[in-house]
């Protein structure tokens, strides 16, 4: 096994996502059988290989400092499930 | 012929000498979205209203002789680019309501040009798949055989091109989610090189492999829609500031000399036999107009797969965080906190492959796990970028089969994850490697279903790809065959 229950259960809370009993059982099948068939990278040795992040070279692009035009607080908050007083609302975070 | 049937090309001239308008247009095919997508279900939104308008808009400009390419020509989007007041869902549950604020940069400029926008393309949810069958609004029909799947993420773009509901689409492409869904539907797919077309107002899925091309029903079409789309964008970090050719201009300047490359791993045993006599007639085909073929290695090609497969979960992983019910979205809040709340909104939002992916992605980025796989994965991906670069020292483009099969039926492979992936082993490579490939029509099964080849280019050789694949258009029928109605 490359992964079991358990360890699904625990990166299903890292990922934020709620799973039932039964999404649980078939990501523990699914990715066990997706870990083994990715295993095949370990013949090859990348000792000396350097990791490529990016096909293209992607370096920190600057822009002048200048204020330019945004979408507006209106806009911003148009798709919010809940919104007041210019502000997302969230439920409660500190008890 | 019916209007519904021309070509971007053929409508330029119709548009310009007014021998048709504009709203004629859009209004046919409007109606032959209404009579024939019942039975494909490419759209998920269409937009009546606003297309007419836009529509008139354009013969505005056009009586007045100040047309752009794109002017007047109804063209139709994977519901994957963000749009301004038209709702934008991704195939997803979560985004079932979400209409965005802006437009993203490749809708601003096929706008900017006076394009009609019809509406809004089916998908895999957040382009995650290989059959447009992990929809929240349905699966996909292939207009060829409607057992069939049209291939996938951009099932809904390929499927609309082939059965005429658009003149042409735009797709994305992060392991061959436009070459796949093309050569299954028997279209032109194309995607650039990575930062040849921005990625500003793109819902993101793998962030360093996504790419946005266009689906269209000639090659001619195919370089019009990438001209009007390509280049340099403060918006977008990875666009890469490089002038954008005439891809139009080039087209028609041969093969003659062109060495092609065939690369032995992509010819194996076991290849579908249709389609591998569909690619030797297309070798044939090239030869004839006097181009070289040359046995070429990508030695690494049997890793990409796996590459891949760590490599955009762990991205898809990181950039569906943002998918959290607080700024856009659904929400599910059963009152027991902001975790809480996170998670039920999560769990309700995204469909079971998505949720493969980000806990696939997720592992793969934990603590512990890294560098046995996301890193381990990036230097793979380095090892297949060089099998490339090396090759394309000897060769100025590389053929291949776009799939190892044609498309397969509704619901074959559903079951079994890793057969699905699997069915993208022959474009994948070019993702991770970061260059450009297009599927070009080549053939048929003997089953009736379309066949087509791969062409890949070296990092912004679009040119090359482009005026091959022209070449073998005019030699040939098939972009001329046109699915059952």
């Amino acid at each position: 096994m490359k992964i079991n229950r358990e360890q699904v259960e625990h990166v299903a809370r890292l990922a934020r996502l709620a799973l039932s009993e039964a999404e649980l059982d078939t990501l523990t099948v699914d990715m066990d059988a997706i870990l083994g068939y990715v295993e095949k990278l370990d013949e090859l040795d990348t000792g000396h290989i350097i990791p490529t992040a990016h096909a293209v070279p992607v370096e920190n692009a600057f822009r002048e400092d200048v204020i330019g035009t945004s979408i507006g607080t209106d806009k911003a908050l148009q798709n919010a499930p809940e919104a007041s007083d210019s502000c997302f609302v969230v439920p409660k975070v500190i008890e | 012929m019916a209007l519904t049937d021309l070509t971007i090309h053929e409508l330029q001239t119709l548009l310009k000498n007014r021998e048709t308008s504009s709203r004629e247009l859009t209004r046919a095919f409007l109606t032959h979205i209404a009579d024939t997508d019942p039975h494909i279900g490419a759209y998920i939104t269409t937009c009546e209203a606003a297309a007419l308008k836009n529509a008139d808009a354009a013969d505005a400009r056009l009586t007045e002789g100040n047309a752009d390419a794109l002017t007047g020509i109804p063209l139709a989007l994977k519901d994957i680019f963000i749009t301004e007041g038209v709702r934008t869902t991704c195939a997803s549950q979560i985004l079932s309501n979400f209409v965005p604020p802006y437009d993203g940069t490749a809708v601003s400029k096929l706008k900017a040009q006076g394009a009609v926008l019809l509406g809004k393309l089916n998908m895999d949810e957040f382009a995650m798949g290989s059959s447009n069958e992990n929809s929240a609004f349905g699966s996909v029909k292939n207009p060829w055989n409607r057992d069939c799947v049209p291939g996938g993420s951009s099932g809904g773009s390929a499927a609309c091109v082939a059965s005429r509901q658009a003149v042409a689409t735009l797709g994305t492409d992060t392991g061959g989610s436009i070459r796949q869904p093309a050569s299954h539907c028997g279209v032109v797919g194309l995607k650039p090189t990575y930062g040849r077309v921005s990625r500003y107002g793109v819902i993101a899925y793998a962030s360093s492999l996504d790419q946005v091309g266009p689906l269209t029903r000639d090659v001619e079409d195919c370089a019009i829609m990438l001209g009007a789309v390509a280049g340099y964008d403060p918006a977008d970090s990875t666009s890469i500031n490089l002038p954008v050719p005439d891809y139009q201009a080039s087209l028609k300047q041969g093969v003659k000399g062109l060495r092609i490359g065939l690369p032995k791993e992509y010819f194996i045993k076991g290849l579908d036999a249709d389609i591998q006599q569909a690619i030797d007639s297309a070798i044939a085909t090239l030869r004839d107009l006097g181009a070289e073929t040359v046995e070429v290695s990508l030695p690494h090609t049997e890793y990409a797969v796996a590459c891949y497969y760590l490599i955009a979960t762990a991205e898809a992983s990181s950039n569906l965080a943002r998918y959290d019910g607080i700024r856009f979205g659904q929400r599910v809040d059963q009152g027991r906190g902001l975790i809480d709340m996170y998670m039920q909104s999560r769990a309700a939002g995204f469909g079971p492959e998505v949720k493969r992916r980000i806990m696939l992605g997720t592992y793969a980025l934990s603590s512990g796990y890294y560098d046995a796989y996301y890193l381990k994965a990036q230097k793979v991906r380095t090892l297949i970028r060089q099998d490339f670069l090396d090759a394309f020292n000897q060769v100025d483009v590389i053929l291949t089969p776009v799939a190892p099969t044609p498309a397969f039926r509704i619901a074959e492979k559903t079951a079994d994850p890793l057969q699905m992936y699997l069915s993208d082993i022959f474009t994948i490579p070019v993702n991770l490697a970061g260059t450009c490939g297009m599927s070009v029509p080549c053939g048929f099964s003997r089953d009736g279903l379309p066949i087509g080849m791969q062409l890949i280019g070296r990092p912004f050789g679009e040119e090359t790809i482009l005026k091959a694949a022209y070449a073998h258009e005019q030699a040939t029928d098939w972009h001329r065959r046109s699915a059952p109605r």
